[in-house]
């Protein structure tokens, strides 16, 4: 296949004047940096790793449509500023995510859950992992001395404005180590909850998967409750050690004035299978990026997300799937279901490097749009180098089928469940990739609940 | 009281009167017969009674047991009784055909204040009914309708028939794509249903499916509407003469 590259003009005209004219990265996050810095996990190394990180957020400020890889999600409009962080969490706001926790755990996974951004060991099940897992909190790591690449820890292959935001803010997060041939007897459930209103937290973490590991990871985002407008900014950095397989679902079902902005990187070892899951069910403005590098040849990506939106929502799925090396497949499959003035996002991004023949790339984005105002984007952009490969993408944009609601209505569905029914299957779609039973049902318990609140 | 009267209606479909004044009264235990040339509005009819979107009724209308069925979304049509079996059954990928019968029939009867079927009595029922229409399992696994044949289509229009026991049947063309055998099996199912208090409204061009649901009364219509109706003997005057003779009636 010829080479091509896509690169739909939209709507950008039209903002530029508005945009140049605000371009004040907001003083609260430059005040409690200067104000927390020194208490901040990491002391030498790390600590100067921050202090560039956060001048290199300061320099380019929040990203803003202006930035081709945000174009959609201008965070200067839909976030406006960067809010304080939280403060360490109390007995009675540990008490609500206790709550929160139960809520959303997956029956059977091992829990580690992160409160405000900090590790809670009274919350999480760690002593129940098993032989070959080591997990650490990134507080430690960072805080001793004797890891000497330490301040490694907060760069990433990739950086924008948010990532070095992260590495900048960083208080906490969880190091998994996972040894050579060891397989998790069951998943493990990274929990995110949130109890303070209009108050930020950092998290990053670490997933190393040796050599024919088989895992599942799942990363919740909650909120306890009475927390609103909080603001949740978290990395996780992945390698998938070769022949390994790792099923690696996120979950954003944040409160309905939240920000989630999430950023996952992955190292995809030689004869390795990755399977991604990404769903944004809350919240109201999230962004789940992934760059996805296949490192080692003969390696299976496969890349399903469901964005479900309603009122003002606004969910953005970019992902950057780079083929470094031959003979490795990816497959993104995309479905977002958009009511009311919803806005969902999709920017697919496949680079093809020169060597990388044989590569066969394809990306799937189909909208479902419940109301007149809701509305999708939708940008596949294929970069390809190599000659011998197949890469494609395809897109489809419409409401649900009014002969097929009508056949469950005269079957006497009333219209929304008629309407819900479909839902299901078109998401469904999706979803069916998630091979483990039990977060397969996690998954679609999460939609129902979605739909259920539709009303 | 009639189970079913419509008076005088008249539909458009995009500004294109299709039904002109046509009018048809079905009374409960009886079996009516609508036969007429393509295009001559009998699945406008079916969907208009059934409350299909995208038709305009500029006159007249519809009773079922007294009550305005204009008045009333699909759904509750369907939970008051009234049931289509589609000429052109849709596909449904991705919802099971299980799921779906439950959901519509436990939906139907939340609606009448009836309780839910529980799951053990919902599938005990199933499988009784498509053992009696000789549906296989293994369809019922599938998406609705998804990869079926013509005739599987029609057969599973009939199995939620006998799942839902509705008081008015309208059969639009259920003879269509039906083999020999079948045909006879879903015939035979139509006349399970047959009772006093339900009536059948059966849509077809071929005298053959009249041998075995037998009617009480048959309709002609032509052009949007009913130009002769008679008894029996009406069916098999149309068999050997065919449609020419209402051309001109219309
Ligand atoms: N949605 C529509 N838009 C435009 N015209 C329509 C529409 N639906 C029906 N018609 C027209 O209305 C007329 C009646 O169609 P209808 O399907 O009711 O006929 P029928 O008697 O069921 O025919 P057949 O025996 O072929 O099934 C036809 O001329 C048809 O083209
Ligand atoms: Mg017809």
């Amino acid at each position: 296949m010829p080479s091509s590259s896509t690169r739909p003009r939209g709507r950008k005209g039209f903002w530029m004047n508005l945009v140049l004219a605000k371009t004040d990265t907001g003083p609260a996050v430059g005040n409690v940096f200067v104000r927390t810095h020194g208490r901040l996990p990491g002391a030498g190394p790390v600590a100067d790793i921050r202090a560039r990180a956060f001048e290199a957020y300061k320099r380019a400020g929040l990203p803003h449509r202006r930035i081709e890889e945000w174009k959609y999600t201008d965070l200067r409009v839909l976030m406006r500023d960067v809010l304080p962080r939280a403060p360490q969490p109390d007995t009675a706001a540990l008490a609500r995510a206790k709550a929160a926790v139960e809520k959303a755990a997956i029956e059977g996974a091992a829990k580690l859950v992160l409160v405000d951004g900090l590790f809670t060991p009274n919350l999480s099940d760690i002593v129940q992992l098993g032989q070959g897992v080591d997990v650490r909190t990134l507080r430690e790591v960072l805080e001793n001395p004797a890891n000497e690449g330490r301040g490694d820890l907060l760069l990433t292959a990739t950086t924008d404005a948010v990532i070095s935001l992260n590495a900048a803010m960083v208080t906490d997060g969880v190091v998994i180590t996972v040894t050579d041939g060891t397989v998790l007897s069951r998943p493990i459930q990274i929990v995110h909850v949130a109890t303070t209103s209009s108050a930020s937290s950092f998290t990053r973490s670490y997933l190393r998967l040796g050599k024919g590991v088989q895992a599942a990871v799942v990363e919740s985002f909650v909120a306890a409750e009475g927390a609103r407008a909080y603001q949740a900014n978290d990395a996780v950095i992945v390698s998938v050690g070769d022949a390994a397989n790792l099923a690696h679902l996120h979950v954003v079902a944040d409160e309905a004035d939240a920000t989630n902005i999430s950023s996952v990187f992955v190292a995809l070892g030689a004869k390795a299978k990755l399977n991604l899951f990404n769903m944004i069910c809350g919240g109201a403005v999230s962004r789940y990026q992934g760059f996805i590098t296949l490192v080692g040849e003969g390696s299976a990506l496969s890349v399903n997300g469901v964005n479900l939106l309603k009122d003002k929502q606004h969910g953005d799925t970019t992902l950057v799937i780079d083929h470094a090396v031959p003979h490795c497949t990816s497959r993104e499959n995309f479905r977002a279901v958009v009511d009311d003035r919803g806005h969902s996002v999709f920017q697919g991004h496949i680079i093809v490097r020169p060597d990388a023949q044989k590569t066969d790339g394809r990306m799937m984005t189909r909208a479902l749009l419940l109301s007149d105002e809701a509305e999708a984007d939708n940008k596949p952009e294929l970069e390809i180098f190599a000659d011998d490969v197949t890469c494609g993408h395809g897109a489809t944009t419409g409401a649900l089928d009014e002969s097929l609601l009508f056949y469950l209505r005269a079957r006497g569905l009333p219209e929304k469940e008629a309407q819900a029914l479909l839902i299901q299957a078109f998401v469904g779609e999706a979803i069916e990739s998630i091979t483990n039973d039990q977060l397969r049902e996690h998954v679609i318990a999460a939609a129902e609940r979605w739909l259920e609140a539709r009303g | 009281m009639a189970l079913l009267e419509v008076k005088d209606l008249q539909v458009r479909v995009e500004d294109r009167e299709i039904l002109h004044s046509l009018s048809l009264t079905v009374n409960p235990g009886e079996v009516h017969a609508i036969m007429g040339p393509n295009g001559s509005g009998k699945s406008t009819l079916s969907h208009v009674i059934a409350g299909k979107p995208g038709y305009e009724v500029t006159g007249g209308q519809i009773l079922f047991r007294g009550e305005d069925l204009l008045e009333m979304e699909p759904d509750e049509r369907a939970a008051k009784g009234v049931f289509l079996a589609f000429q052109y059954p849709v596909e449904i990928p991705g919802v099971a055909t299980m799921n779906f019968l439950r959901t519509a029939l436990n939906a139907q009867r939340k609606a009448r204040g009836e309780s839910e079927y529980s799951t053990p009595d919902f599938l005990k029922k199933v499988r009784e009914v498509a053992k009696s229409l000789n549906i296989p399992q293994d369809m019922l696994k599938r998406g609705v309708n998804v990869g079926f044949s013509g005739g599987e289509k029609k057969r599973n229009e009939i199995l939620q028939m006998a799942l839902f026991e509705p008081n008015l049947c309208i059969l639009d063309e259920m003879d269509s794509g039906l083999d020999i055998d079948a045909l006879r099996i879903a015939a035979d199912g139509v006349n399970a249903l047959r009772s006093p208090e339900r009536a059948m409204v059966v849509i077809t061009h071929y005298q053959r499916l009249l041998n075995y649901i037998v009617p009480d009364v048959v309709h002609v219509m032509s052009k949007g509407r009913v130009v002769k109706s008679g008894d029996r003997q009406l069916s098999l005057e149309l068999e050997a003469a065919g449609y020419a003779q209402f051309e001109h009636a219309a």
